[in-house]
């Protein structure tokens, strides 16, 4: 059975991709459970899927559309109070840029 | 209250016939679930004011006789958004979130004059078979607080077979209601996806969840599937099918019936005594006057390793709004905003949760995408093509809701992989989209041991007239466990 491993570099990328960041330790701790994982997910070689159609949903539903109109617009103080901090009636977040950068 | 001595029907009738107060109800049952929790730590929230203002207010409208859970305390899985009431889906990442509106589900059964007594503990975010990845608690199974009550809707399995409510909501992507109803010798059912409403469900991975309940019997199981079923227009995926009455044609004639047993569901991994309370079943209802025929579903052993590819996959892509920004957690002491979504999934996510999310994105990552994520949506094709085949010979098919029973609490596999085949029994029927219920079907070392009984795609009227043949003659629902506080 092939088995596909994953190299420290391919899972520090795909950590970057799905933004979560991980310590050296913690890296070879996910890779080696990645690992795993693969070897169970391998079996799906055996399988000749040539010509098979994909199914990603099993829904009979299609396009079920609405008006197009704005709801609820009374929530936003409740939202906003939701939200770890805002200022303002606005969401406040970081700089995007290190303010180190010289940016604010 | 004793839950164990009544049922939906009964308390009714003693609400409408005003034997006793939804108030007096209330306070039984909350009193009850104080004195049970210490045993299993089913909640996360016991939402007691809130639950105590709901009856009262119920109480003044007056009991609704034509509703069956007119003033009737429930309990929430977790992940189900209630109105200014904590919901945590089981994680860090949302330790303080109180949604701003109730999920469909939680509308309906606010509707039907349900009292929601408590949130229960889960998985986090429903990734899990155990309801050990809980930030908050570990949950026990009612019967025996040193093994684990399954999961992910561990605490609502759990809550109903330790007498703290009659009924409960779950939600179940790979079997997370029906295993934890094995687990815990209860009843627990996935409706056809598209039946019931997911709006307001925090998703895990959409083509494949569906929100589920769990009761002590089959009727009361029906009952609630009628409250909760039908079209949402803020689900696009509910059909627009006619609502039956489940609890129609529940009168123990299922003679002519023909049920289809795989040999793949008895095969390797299973343990001896599931097999053979199983087996059994069988007979019982060939004794009943179905048919009972072995079948194969040749794509079986694929489930699991397709499931955690399609399941991870849209895990990896829903799990993207926790940011940080709008609402539950925040990182402190960060450099810039991309810092932020950065430290704030690190530190919000348990290690479950990540692993998914690291699966799913690879799977999704260009260059893995043919390998991986389509090649399991191939492979889905074949396992759905498998149940045509034999749903066009056969009504239903039978089989064992978990390969063991209930396993113990510190039992840690040497890898992941070895807890996902836990879930390959109940994951067929997530991916090819059919309705299917765990019934308890007797007890191997002590412990209930689950049937799986999985119909067409919205026939849930014949997987419950069978599962109510089959509970009525066996009346194992009559069996309950010794808990400790109990009255």
């Amino acid at each position: 059975m092939a088995e596909t491993e994953l190299t420290r570099e391919e899972v520090r990328h795909v950590a970057g991709l799905a933004m979560l960041e991980f310590s050296d330790q913690e890296l070879d701790y996910f890779k080696e459970q990645l690992d795993d994982i693969m070897n169970l997910i391998d079996v799906l070689n055996e399988v000749d899927t040539t010509d098979v159609p994909a199914t990603f949903t099993v829904t009979e539903n299609r396009n079920i559309l609405r008006a197009d109109e704005g709801i609820n617009a009374e929530q936003k103080d409740e939202l906003l109070a939701r939200a770890p901090e805002s200022e303002n009636g606005l969401i406040k977040v970081p700089a995007i840029i290190n303010e180190s950068a010289g940016a604010k | 209250m004793n839950y164990f001595e009544t049922d939906l029907t009964k308390l009714h009738n003693q609400l409408v016939n005003k034997e006793i107060s939804s108030v007096e109800l209330t306070k039984e049952t909350i009193t009850n679930i104080k004195a049970t929790e210490p045993a299993v730590d089913a909640f996360i929230t016991i939402a007691e004011e809130e639950a105590l203002a709901q009856a009262k207010a119920i109480d003044q409208q007056g009991i609704d006789p034509n509703s069956l859970f007119s003033g009737i305390p429930v309990a929430i899985k977790d992940n189900i958004l209630t109105k200014n009431i904590l919901t945590t889906a089981g994680s860090k990442m949302l330790h303080n979130f109180k949604p701003i509106f109730d999920a469909t589900v939680v509308e309906k059964l606010n509707n039907a004059g349900a009292v929601m007594v408590g949130k229960a503990n889960m998985d986090e975010f429903a990734m899990g078979s155990t309801s050990k990845t809980s930030y908050y608690k570990m949950s026990k199974n009612a019967w025996d607080q040193t093994k684990v009550p399954g999961g992910s809707s561990g605490g609502s399995a759990t809550a109903v077979a330790a007498g703290e409510v009659i009924a409960s909501l779950g939600t179940d992507t790979g079997g997370s209601v029906r295993q934890p109803a094995a687990f815990n010798g209860i009843v627990g059912f996935k409706p056809t996806y598209g039946r019931v409403s997911r709006w307001g469900v925090i998703a895990f991975a959409s083509s494949l969840d569906q929100v589920g309940h769990l009761t002590r019997t089959v009727r009361d199981n029906a009952a609630m599937l009628n409250v909760l079923a039908g079209f949402d227009y803020r689900d696009q995926t509910t059909s627009t099918r006619e609502v039956p009455d489940f609890t129609a044609n529940l009168n123990g004639d299922i003679k002519g019936m023909k049920i289809a047993l795989p040999k793949e569901y008895l095969g390797q991994g299973v343990s001896a005594g599931v097999c053979e309370t199983v087996l059994a079943a069988a007979k019982q209802f060939e004794a009943l006057g179905a048919t009972v025929e072995e079948v194969s579903l040749p794509h079986s052993k694929y489930g699991v390793a397709a499931y955690y590819i399609i399941g991870s996959a849209e895990a990896s892509s829903n799990l993207q709004r926790f940011d940080g920004i709008r609402y539950g957690f925040r990182a402190q002491d960060v450099k810039n905003l991309n810092d932020l979504y950065i430290k704030t999934r690190s530190q919000g996510f348990g290690d479950e949760v990540k692993r998914r999310i690291m699966l799913g994105t690879f799977s999704l990552s260009a260059g893995s995408y043919d390998a991986f994520f389509k090649k399991a949506a191939q492979i889905r094709t074949l396992m759905i093509q498998d149940f045509d085949k034999v749903f066009n010979d056969y009504d239903l098919i039978i089989g064992p809701s978990a390969p063991s029973v209930a396993f113990g609490m510190d039992y840690k596999p040497e890898d992941p992989a070895e807890l996902y085949m836990y879930d390959v029994l109940t994951i067929p029927a997530n991916l090819a989209g059919l309705p299917a219920i765990s019934v308890n079907a007797g007890f191997s070392e002590g412990l209930p041991v689950g049937l799986h009984i999985i119909g067409k795609a919205f026939a849930e009227d014949t997987v419950y007239r069978a599962a109510y043949a089959f509970e009525q003659t066996t009346q194992l629902f009559k069996q309950v466990p010794n808990l400790g506080g109990q009255n």
